[in-house]
């Protein structure tokens, strides 16, 4: 096991109150291996991959243990923590932009991270074998000319050109996880293929682990092997892909695959999910899920579900009980 | 289709911008001629009366713009917008506006997020002069067919509403007005899938009731495969691919939209299999056909001629493979 998860808590104080973004989630990734959390805006899916990187904002309190290949993430101060961000992890953000600096040319920027990689191992750095290390990198990312983009500042690249210079960063670091954070949403369908085909491949030929965050199931199915579907902030259900796409436990993860258009308006209307998610600073008492639920029982209105194990997965739902 | 049925027509539409690469003082001073950004290059399109046409293709491809031009948001560089049978000059604008209508795809963006859903969805009726009482009982109407409750909304304001219930709000101002023909332009892309489902049901039943046109831009296909009943695949500027959206979904004849539907996700198959290459400039735009750098046909005539839409069975494709 490479990244284990226990009873993760995050809260953020706000002006109007304290807000549970993140409760009661449970996760191991094995090494090699890749989760997708899939769930709808605001369901706190970046805020879990901030909390794994340790790159909360100062308003976020957290709780629960975070364990990557041994290492206590939660407790991680100062240098230790700068080496398991250049190390172990690696965060491809929301928007890429913020992946990379807007000032500073895209070699300056690569030949930093080697930089910082090799002094975080111990070693000396050599500038013209740094070089190598980050073409080499870009052409991982099968990146024609990587010498051209290499001169270019981020502004003068495409969407797609940028989040491969991300991904070819995280190439060049060799991280144990990599997480990647709607690392598809801007971009068009065809690059975004290409973009979900090399994430796959690095996987294969590095065994890196990988963290994909997503609101969309259909691009998530492409590169995951399990599902962490996430509700206002919880476990609905966790499994791998093929399973909770064909036989889905959770009514919210049934609804969320429902709900993906599959044929012609004049074969019936689609599926969709009655109301809008939860206000997370004073969510529904019991299930989060219950005001939006087709199968709502009364024990679900006061009682908050457990998460349990069944048909080789956990699912958090009184009908399990 | 028979002429009086058709309620838009585009011949040879193209829309050209100028590219401001050059800054402002080299361009007093350079006497090289001027760069072109070719965003939409000689469309013909038709939409018959009650059909809903489906506008796919990447970024940058020119739908918007294509889109823009349809309800007169856009002059034309070159080429004739037809709308019932009638050519659409300057002089036309103001009729042509009333019965056109746009739906953009952030209604974060295209709606004042301060002004109150009342004075936001009948403001196309000033316009036409329609006030007092027939104004409130339009506003009660087209908010009850987007399933929102005229009394809690009329005094709401955008910032305080959803996602799902700001794309209603456009919807409702778009049809108040009882137009023709709508451009919906990406309407449910800023959505949850479960939102955005709700949405495309109150848009098919929409379309059933009101008895309309639309031009229903979209990059995803599943979306495309729900609510149209043709599909036009638009690359780099120009229409490669038209016909009934079964036939374009399953059976696809453009090198292109095999390479297009091969890159869409689903949650059937765990393989993509992507073109490769980027989306071409439009500023200097490959010799003969647009898509040959990426295509993996490629013969030695598509890099001199660009092909025409031909007829292939129910489809038209402009490719020299037909
Ligand atoms: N810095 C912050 N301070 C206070 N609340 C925050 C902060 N960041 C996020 N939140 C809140 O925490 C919840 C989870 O947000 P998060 O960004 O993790 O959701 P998400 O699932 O990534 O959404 P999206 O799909 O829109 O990116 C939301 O209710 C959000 O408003
Ligand atoms: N006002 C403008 N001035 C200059 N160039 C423009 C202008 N509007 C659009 N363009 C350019 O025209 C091309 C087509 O843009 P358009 O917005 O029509 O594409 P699209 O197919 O709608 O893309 P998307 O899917 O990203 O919305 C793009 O290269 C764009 O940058
Ligand atoms: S616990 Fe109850 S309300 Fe919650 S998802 Fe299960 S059945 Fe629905
Ligand atoms: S015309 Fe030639 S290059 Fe263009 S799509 Fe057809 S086969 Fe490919
Ligand atoms: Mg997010
Ligand atoms: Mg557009």
């Amino acid at each position: 096991m490479l990244l284990d998860v226990k009873g993760l808590r995050v809260s953020y104080r706000t002006v109007y109150g304290n807000l549970e973004a993140i409760r009661r989630v449970d996760l191991s990734i094995d090494k090699g291996e890749s989760v997708a959390v899939v769930g709808e805006s605001g369901c706190g899916k970046s805020t879990f991959g901030h909390a794994i990187v340790r790159l909360l904002p100062p308003n976020a309190k957290y709780e629960g243990s975070v364990t990557l290949d041994g290492k206590d993430v939660l407790a991680l101060k100062g240098h230790e923590l700068r080496a398991y961000r250049g190390n172990d992890v690696f965060m491809i953000f929301q928007d890429p932009l913020n992946s990379l600096n807007p000032v500073k040319r895209v070699d300056v920027q690569m030949l930093e991270a080697v930089e910082m990689r090799e002094r975080v191992a111990g070693r000396e750095y050599d500038e013209t074998k740094a070089y190598k290390d980050i073409v080499e990198g870009l052409t991982g990312v099968r990146m024609p000319d990587p010498e051209v983009i290499l001169r270019r500042y981020p502004h003068e690249l495409s969407g797609g050109q940028i989040q491969r210079v991300v991904i070819a960063m995280a190439l060049v670091m060799k991280p144990k996880l990599l997480i990647a954070d709607e690392p598809t949403s801007a971009l068009d369908v065809t690059i975004q293929a290409q973009v979900m085909k090399l994430i796959k491949d690095l996987k294969k030929e590095y065994g890196m682990s990988v963290l994909f965050i997503t609101h969309d199931m259909a691009v998530a199915y492409t590169v995951a092997d399990k599902f962490l579907v996430m509700y206002a902030g919880e476990l609905s259900e966790f499994g791998a892909v093929d399973k909770v796409v064909s036989t889905p436990l959770h009514p919210y993860t049934v609804a969320l695959v429902n709900s993906i258009p599959n044929k012609s308006r004049r074969d019936g209307e689609l599926v969709s999910i009655p109301g809008s998610p939860p206000n997370m600073i004073s969510p529904p008492p019991g299930c989060r899920f219950n005001p939006r639920c087709p199968r709502v029982m009364d024990i679900c209105r006061t009682e908050p579900p457990e998460a349990r194990q069944k048909d080789e997965r956990m699912v958090r739902c009184h009908l399990y009980d | 289709m028979t002429e009086n049925d058709t309620v838009i027509r585009a011949v040879g539409v193209t829309k050209w911008f100028e590219a401001s690469k050059k800054g402002f003082i080299q361009s007093l001073i350079s006497r090289e001629p001027k760069v072109w950004v070719k965003a939409v290059d000689g469309v013909n399109l038709e939409i018959a009366a009650g059909e809903v046409l489906a506008l796919v293709g990447e970024s940058g491809s020119g739908k918007t713009t294509l889109g823009r031009m349809l309800v007169t948001l856009e002059t034309t560089t070159r080429g004739e917008i037809y709308f019932m049978n009638e050519k659409v000059s300057k002089r036309l604008w103001r009729k042509v506006r009333r019965q056109v209508q746009m739906v953009f795809q952030n209604p974060t963006d295209s709606l004042d997020p301060r002004m109150p859903i009342m004075d936001i969805v009948t403001e196309p009726l000033h316009r036409s002069g329609i006030g007092g009482e027939s104004k409130e009982a339009q506003f009660k109407t087209s908010l009850e067919l987007v399933g929102l409750d005229s009394k809690t909304f009329a005094q709401r304001r955008v910032r305080d509403l959803s996602g799902g219930q700001r794309q209603r709000v456009a919807v409702a101002r778009a049809i108040i007005g009882n137009p023709t023909f709508l451009v919906l332009d990406e309407p449910t892309s800023a959505l949850d899938a479960s939102v955005q489902a709700s949405v495309l049901n109150l848009l098919a039943k929409i379309h059933d009731e009101l008895k309309l046109t639309y031009l229903f831009i979209t990059h995803n296909i599943s979306v495309a495969r729900f609510i149209s009943d043709r599909i036009a695949v638009m690359y780099a500027g120009k229409v490669v691919e038209t016909g009934p959206t079964e036939s374009v979904i399953f059976n696809p004849k453009h090198p292109y939209t095999q390479a297009l539907l091969k890159s869409v996700p689903t949650i059937k198959t765990h393989d993509l299999a992507p073109p490769t290459g980027e989306v071409p400039s439009l500023v200097a735009l490959p010799p003969g056909c647009r898509f040959h750098p990426r295509c993996p046909y490629v013969m030695d005539i598509c890099r001199e001629k660009e092909p025409e839409l031909r007829k292939v069975g129910d489809i038209q494709a402009a490719c020299w493979l037909y």
